[in-house]
């Protein structure tokens, strides 16, 4: 059988990308169905994520799906010492599709490899976080009209940060240029910038964050500056607020220009920015809802065409 | 063979493993399984060479390995040499090359990986010089790479 498992976005051709795309689209423009009718969507949070579990389950509810699951590993047989596969295959018994979120690194490949039932990997661990990808591309597309030579501006910890890697690859397939702006001790590292130079991705570096370097984005992509990721607490208070977005700092951004953010966000957006045409970060957690609809109906073998066509609409 | 290479006694059928650097000789024993074999096996442990400074060497009598045995071993020497003997005579000269897929063989040293905390197999590819995790997507470089312990 085929295997429909989402593990990660760089498995994903353009192709599908922009399939998946237009897939989110039928379901921004309805939500609700009974497409699912009949199916049942586990959601397995071996690591607790609410933002990511509520979005993925208003997902599969919507769309008329009963989800099981656990939100808390603490109640479940993972702290008896049972093994990933052995949930994995009890659940599989049960469940269509499995939406799983681990804190191991290469949890949702492995469950991909074992599991009779697709995977759906709503992260795991530092490495893939495929929806939330997802959902990025989708509002970028949204307010771009276009993937295709976009200049995205990537802010803050872009060390550690798995969405900014997963746009690496993901962008790889519409030759953006992108920009990276962070302190020294969480630029980007070596293996992505080669990454990029492999695939022909351009990029330009700056310590800068400005007015000026802000002028030339189409998407203003932030991300959390934690403070528990810095080996020097006093380069962690010096930085802490230059990567801080500012009202003043948009006044020469493009009209079209939006500003992402994956949230929760501590401190990085000041308050006042909410109210600014060019904030977007609430309408893109929204997008999560479409963009996950459409994966999960992808892992169960649901197309374009049966979304499309599909007559059990909730009006 | 020179005279000098004659530190180790010589066989009359079997394989001659060379260039073994001396610090990963047990991952070669390991490897090809040798503490279970029956054949006659002789280690030389640190002997002089001019490119690696000690090297070691294994014989191992009337025993012949298949190319997949032997080119995982390039993954802890790659530029090992081997040499098949039949009746005292080097009839074959090997080189070892990297597999493009290791399964089961070298783990991963991202601690976070699953394949640490999970009964499984590790399984990397092989990118340049580099191994490439298949699971957490962690590089290792092979030259100090780990392997597996044994399980069972
Ligand atoms: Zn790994």
């Amino acid at each position: 059988m085929e295997n429909r498992s989402l593990v990660s976005i760089a498995d994903h051709t353009r192709e599908k990308i922009e399939y998946l795309i237009q897939m989110a689209q039928e379901f921004e423009r309805r939500p609700n169905r009974h497409l699912l009718e009949g199916k049942v969507v586990a959601t397995l949070f071996f690591e607790p994520s609410t933002r990511t579990r509520l979005s993925f389950e208003t997902a599969a509810n919507r769309l008329g799906a009963r989800v099981i699951g656990f939100a808390d590993p603490k109640v479940t047989s993972g702290t008896k010492g049972e093994t990933l596969k052995d949930t994995i295959m009890m659940v599989s018994n049960y469940a269509d599709v499995i939406v799983m979120r681990h804190y191991l690194e290469g949890a949702a490949r492995y469950a991909s490899e074992v599991a009779p039932v697709p995977i759906v990997n709503a992260g795991d661990g530092a490495n893939q976080h495929p929806s939330q990808t997802m959902l990025d591309l989708y509002s970028m597309y949204k307010t771009q009209g276009t993937l295709d030579n976009l200049n995205i501006y990537l802010v803050g910890d872009l060390k550690y940060g798995r969405t900014v890697h997963s746009m690496l690859t993901a962008m790889r397939h519409f030759s953006p240029t992108f920009h990276f702006i962070a302190p020294e001790e969480l630029a980007m590292p070596e293996t992505y910038k080669k990454y990029c130079r492999d695939h022909g991705i351009k990029y330009v570096e700056h310590t800068e964050f400005d007015a000026d370097v802000i002028a030339g984005a189409d998407i203003l992509y932030m991300t959390r500056v934690q403070k528990e990721r810095f080996t020097d607490l006093m380069e962690y208070e010096r930085v802490k607020d230059r990567y801080l977005l500012k009202l003043d700092m948009l006044a020469k951004a493009k009209p079209t220009m939006k500003i992402l953010h994956p949230l929760p966000r501590v401190n990085e957006i000041e308050y006042s920015i909410d109210d600014d045409p060019h904030a977007y970060y609430f309408e893109q957690a929204r997008n999560g809802l479409y963009a996950r609809q459409a994966l999960i109906c992808d892992a169960l073998g649901i197309t374009l065409e049966d979304v499309k066509n599909d007559k059990t609409i909730i009006l | 063979m020179k005279k000098k290479e004659l530190l180790v006694a010589a066989i009359e059928n079997g394989t001659v493993i060379d260039h073994i650097p001396s610090d990963r000789l047990f991952d070669v024993v390991r490897l090809l399984k040798i503490e279970s074999m029956t054949s006659a096996v002789t280690v030389g442990y640190n002997l002089k060479s001019q490119d690696l400074g000690l090297k070691s060497i294994i014989k191992i009598a009337d025993k012949y390995f298949t190319d997949e045995e032997l080119n995982q071993l390039a993954v802890v020497c790659p530029n090992l040499t081997l040499c098949i003997i039949r009746d005292y005579d080097i009839v074959e000269k090997h080189t070892v090359h990297l597999p493009e897929e290791l399964i089961g063989i070298v783990k991963c040293s991202n601690p976070k990986c699953i394949t640490n905390n999970e009964p499984m197999r590790t399984r990397f590819r092989s990118v340049g010089s580099q191994l490439v995790c298949h699971y957490c997507n962690h590089t290792e470089d092979l030259k100090n790479v780990k392997l597996v312990q044994e399980e069972n």
